[in-house]
C-alpha cells in the first residue's frame, strides 16, 4: 500500500444471486485524484462504487478507506459521500434544506450550516436559488444542488454515480470542465463511474476499464489509449484496428489516426494497398473505411484541417501508410 | 357530452340535496307524535337549540370526537408499519398482501361486528383464551365497554387506514433514503426526516377517511358499546326510533354533517394538492 491510496481495495467480490457483479477486485485510489470507473452497463462499476459508499456488502474482500477498514460500517458512518445518478434529492425539501441535510446530521449550530450551504451553493454558481423547490429547478441545476449537496460535508472521497449522463450535450461539455475545476480548487477525492468513455478520458487523472466484473486495466488516459492492456480495452477506449499478429497468437492495435491515406505508394515503414469502402464525415474529422487487398477493413481517420473537400472519394484505390511504432502488441 | 356532465349533478341532486333538504325541513319543525309522518312543518330553531342546552347531546358529541380520534390514532400506529411492510415486500408479494387487507370487505360490514360480539362476550373466545393462557386472572367483560368500541371502530376501518398510507409510502423513492444515509443519517433520523414527511398526504388521507364515518359510527358502539358510552350516530337512533322525535333527531343529522365539513373541506384539499404534485 502506497502511502498515497486513501482507498485501498483487496480481493473485492459480488454475486447477485448467480449473477457475478465484482470479481475480485484490486484496487488504489490515490489521494486527490479524480478516478474514473469506465465500463459499458453491467460491468460492475456501480456495484463497486456503492461497496464503497457503503450500499451493497461485499462477499468477499476489504475496503480501506484512509486506512480503516469499512468492513461491517453502515453508510452513515462512512467518511464519504455520494452524488446520485438520479441526484435524490429531497423534494419536500428546498434547496438550501438538501444541501445543509448532512450539516444538520452532523449537528453543527444554525449560523454555521447557513454559511457553508452559501458557500456551496456559491461553488456550484447556484447561490441565490436556495429558496427554490427541487422541482421548481432545471436538470442541469438540479445537477448542482446534488453536487454542492454531496460537497458541503468536505468528504475525504466524493463518489460520483454517472453525474453527467441525465444533461443535454452542451451541459454535458460545459459541466466536466466545472467538475474538475471544483475537484482541483477544493483539493478532493473523486472517483466517478461512467459508461461514457470520452467522459472518463477528458476528466480523469486515472481510470480504471472494468468488463464483467473485473478491472481490465488501470492508468492515466493517454497509457490505456496508446497502450491497452488487451484487445478489450483497445476496441472499448476509442477505435481500434485489430490485427493478427505471430500466426493468431497476439495482436497489434491501430488506432486510425495513426495511419496515412497516400494516393501513391508511400515510403512509411509498413504501407498496404486497399479501397475505399465508405466515409464517414463527422465535421472536425472524417472516418475512412478501407477495404484492403486480402479482404480486412481497416479504419483510417484524418483531421479534416481545411475547409474543401476531401482528397479521396469512395471507391478510390489507395495507400494505407503507417510508421513501425504506431500500433501497440497486445497478448490478450 | 352535456349528459355526462349532468349526470353527477343529477346524481348529487337526487341523493344528496334533496334528502338533506327534507332532513333540514324536519329539523326545523316540530314533533307531532299523533300524525304520520310525525311532523309538524315550521321554521323554528328549537331543536338546535335543545341539542346546544342538553348536556346529553354536547356529551354525545363530545363522546363521538374523542372516541373516533382515539381509533384513528391506534389505527395509524397499527396501520403505518402494516403499510410500510407491505410498500418494502417483494413486488411479488404486495398485491396477495394488498389483498389480505381488503378480504375482509368480501363479507357483510354487520356479519362481521357480529362476530366480534361472539369472541368478546364474558365466556367468548378472547375471554377463554386470555383465562387459559394464565395472563389475566378474571378479565373481566371486554363486549360493552368502550375497549370494545375502539377495537371495532380500528378492526373494521383499518384497510382506508392502510391503503392511502400504502400509496404514500409505495412512491417513495429508496434512493432519498441512501441519499440521507450517506450524509450521515441513521435509520432512525432517515425515517423522520425523509420517510415521514413524505408520506404525510397518505397520513392525512388514511386518518381522515378513518375519522369522519367513525364519528357518525352507529352500529358498532350499538353492537358492541354498552348503554354507558354516547356516541352522536346511537343518540340519533335513539331519538328517531324509540322517541319518535324526528324533528330532533333531523337536527342532531344536521348538525353532524356541520361538524364533518371542516375534516372533509381539509380532505379535499389534500386531494386536490396530492393531484397538482407531479
Amino acid at each position: 500500500m502506497t502511502a498515497a491510496a486513501i482507498v485501498t481495495l483487496t480481493g473485492l467480490a459480488k454475486r447477485f444471486g448467480s449473477v457475478t457483479a465484482v470479481e475480485r477486485v484490486d484496487l488504489e485510489i490515490r489521494r486527490g485524484e479524480l478516478f474514473a470507473l469506465l465500463g459499458g452497463s453491467g460491468c460492475g462499476k456501480t456495484t463497486l462504487l456503492r461497496m464503497i459508499a457503503g450500499f451493497e456488502t461485499p462477499d468477499q474482500g476489504r475496503i480501506l478507506i484512509d486506512g480503516q477498514d469499512m468492513t461491517g460500517v453502515p453508510p452513515h458512518r462512512r467518511p464519504v459521500n455520494m452524488m446520485f445518478q438520479s441526484y435524490a434529492l429531497f423534494p419536500h425539501m428546498d434547496v438550501a434544506a438538501n444541501v445543509g441535510y448532512g450539516l444538520r446530521r452532523d449537528g453543527l449550530p444554525a449560523p454555521e450550516i447557513a454559511r457553508r450551504v452559501g458557500e456551496a451553493l456559491k461553488q456550484v454558481r447556484l447561490g441565490d436559488l436556495g429558496e427554490r423547490r427541487p422541482a421548481q429547478l432545471s436538470g442541469g441545476q438540479r445537477q448542482r444542488v446534488a453536487l454542492a449537496r454531496a460537497l458541503v460535508k468536505r468528504p475525504k472521497l466524493l463518489l460520483l454515480d454517472e453525474p453527467l449522463a441525465a444533461l443535454d450535450r452542451k451541459l454535458r461539455e460545459a459541466t466536466r470542465f466545472e467538475l474538475v475545476r471544483l475537484q482541483e480548487e477544493l483539493g478532493l477525492t473523486f472517483v466517478m463511474v461512467t459508461h461514457d468513455q470520452e467522459e472518463a478520458m477528458s476528466m480523469a487523472s486515472r481510470l480504471a476499464v472494468m468488463d464483467k466484473g473485473r478491472i481490465e486495466q488501470v492508468g492515466p488516459p493517454h497509457e490505456v489509449y496508446e497502450r491497452p492492456a488487451s484487445r478489450f480495452v483497445a476496441d472499448f477506449i476509442g477505435i481500434a484496428n485489430i490485427l493478427p499478429l505471430d500466426g493468431g497468437r497476439a495482436w497489434l492495435a491501430l488506432r486510425p489516426e495513426k495511419i496515412a491515406l497516400f494516393a501513391a505508394r508511400p515510403d512509411t515503414d509498413h504501407a498496404e494497398q486497399g479501397r475505399i469502402v465508405d466515409i464517414a464525415y463527422e465535421g472536425d474529422r472524417s472516418l475512412y473505411r478501407v477495404g484492403l487487398l486480402d479482404g480486412s477493413l481497416l479504419q483510417v481517420s484524418t483531421a479534416n484541417t481545411a475547409r474543401i473537400a476531401a482528397a479521396f472519394r469512395r471507391g478510390d484505390d489507395v495507400w494505407l501508410g503507417w510508421a513501425a511504432d504506431a500500433g501497440h502488441r497486445l497478448d490478450k | 357530452m352535456r349528459l355526462v356532465i349532468a349526470l353527477p349533478y343529477a346524481w348529487l341532486g337526487i341523493f344528496f340535496l334533496l334528502p338533506f333538504g327534507l332532513v333540514l325541513a324536519i329539523a326545523l319543525g316540530s314533533a307531532a307524535p299523533d300524525s304520520a309522518p310525525p311532523v309538524t312543518l315550521g321554521l323554528s330553531l328549537k331543536n338546535f337549540a335543545l341539542l346546544l342546552s342538553d348536556d346529553l347531546y354536547v356529551a354525545a358529541w363530545l363522546g363521538s370526537l374523542r372516541i373516533a380520534a382515539t381509533s384513528t390514532l391506534a389505527a395509524l400506529l397499527l396501520g403505518y408499519p402494516m403499510a410500510y411492510a407491505i410498500a418494502r415486500a417483494d413486488p411479488r408479494w404486495r398485491p396477495i398482501l394488498l389483498m389480505a387487507v381488503i378480504l375482509p370487505f368480501w363479507t357483510s360490514f354487520l356479519i362481521r361486528v357480529y362476530a366480534w360480539m361472539g369472541l368478546l362476550a364474558s365466556n367468548g373466545l378472547v375471554n377463554q383464551f386470555l383465562r387459559w393462557s394464565g395472563l389475566v386472572g378474571d378479565p373481566g367483560t371486554i363486549l360493552g365497554t368502550e375497549w370494545a368500541i375502539h377495537l371495532g371502530i380500528v378492526y373494521a376501518y383499518l384497510p382506508f387506514m392502510v391503503l392511502p398510507l400504502y400509496a404514500a409510502l409505495e412512491k417513495l423513492d429508496g434512493g432519498l433514503l441512501e441519499a440521507a444515509a450517506d450524509l450521515g443519517a441513521n435509520p432512525v433520523v432517515a425515517f423522520l426526516t425523509v420517510t415521514l414527511p413524505l408520506s404525510l398526504p397518505g397520513i392525512v388521507a388514511g386518518c381522515l377517511l378513518v375519522f369522519i364515518p367513525a364519528v357518525g359510527e352507529f352500529v358498532i358502539p350499538d353492537l358492541l358499546g354498552g348503554t354507558g358510552t354516547l356516541m352522536i350516530g346511537k343518540v340519533l337512533w335513539d331519538e328517531f326510533f324509540l322517541n319518535a322525535d324526528w324533528p330532533l333527531a333531523a337536527a342532531v343529522a344536521v348538525c353532524l354533517l356541520l361538524l364533518l365539513l371542516g375534516p372533509i373541506a381539509l380532505f379535499q384539499r389534500q386531494q386536490a394538492r396530492s393531484l397538482e404534485r407531479p
